[in-house]
């Protein structure tokens, strides 16, 4: 899911005589809760049914995930 | 004490007979990282950690039941109606010969749940920090498991699960800083 700006690259070292194809391209997810570190208070909140939906009341913390195996739409 | 709210936390449902699933998701059950070392070891470090932040240690730690229930039902409907040679398959032979299709606090690769996943140090830094870390490693754990299926309802669950960690995460060093802050707070009075 390239539209996720909470997802990192990085570029690990290919060698020359590496046994399998090698991955150019590693990532991580950098989740909200890194750069927050104490909620303020009266942040906007999703509806009831979105927040049970989602895991969490909060859109600042929310961090979707698209499995590598495919399938999901967040 | 508890008071128990027959349901789940969030709805559980399994669309794919795959019991191999069943399998990698008792890394979350009874695994180093998983919700039965979460709630065990947020609800002792209650007794010896600062009282501003013993409620939130018992919020999270009754959550991680409310976690380990869905692992369970998880595990459970992938496995219930599986033959001994589907389980074979699965890699869940040695499992069948000692617990039929019983489940047991063990994880992915079948080691036992051992008290020795958890500590508590006493020291409130050292313990929430170990928190953090905890939330954080389960957090790349329902990564993983998520990557390992294409079930969207299987899916979805996980994806629920994976974000209360980040939100317990945020809390616990949400703890750290009302730690912190304590020494600043006892000049005011």
């Amino acid at each position: 899911m390239n539209s996720n700006s909470q997802i990192r690259r990085w570029y690990p070292f290919v060698g020359p005589h590496d046994p399998c194809e090698p991955m150019i391209v590693r990532t991580y997810v950098v989740p909200p809760n890194q750069y927050i570190p104490f909620q303020p208070m009266n942040l906007p909140q999703f509806s009831l049914e979105e927040a049970l939906r989602l895991g969490t009341l909060w859109p600042a913390l929310y961090s979707p995930y698209q499995s590598k195996c495919g399938g999901g739409s967040y | 004490m508890w008071v128990y709210e027959k349901k789940l936390q969030y709805p559980v449902r399994v669309s794919k007979c795959d019991p191999r699933m069943a399998r990698y998701l008792a890394e979350q059950y009874g695994g180093a990282d998983g919700e039965l070392a979460a709630a065990l070891r947020y609800l002792n470090q209650r007794y010896t950690i600062p009282s501003k932040v013993i409620g939130l240690l018992t919020d999270i730690g009754t959550e991680e039941f409310a976690h380990l229930e869905m692992i369970a039902t998880m595990i459970y409907k992938l496995t219930k109606d599986a033959t001994p040679e589907q389980l074979e398959k699965a890699g869940l032979g040695p499992h069948y010969v000692s617990h039929d299709s019983a489940l047991f606090y063990n994880n992915a690769s079948g080691v036992p749940f051992t008290a020795a996943y958890i500590q508590a140090k006493g020291d409130p830094l050292a313990d929430l920090y170990e928190d953090i870390a905890a939330e954080e490693k389960a957090r790349a754990t329902y990564q993983w498991l998520i990557d390992m299926t294409d079930d969207v309802d299987l899916q979805d669950s996980l994806k629920f699960l994976r974000e209360r960690e980040i939100v317990h995460a945020l809390r616990f060093k949400e703890a750290v800083e009302i730690i912190k802050e304590d020494r600043d707070q006892k000049k005011v009075y």
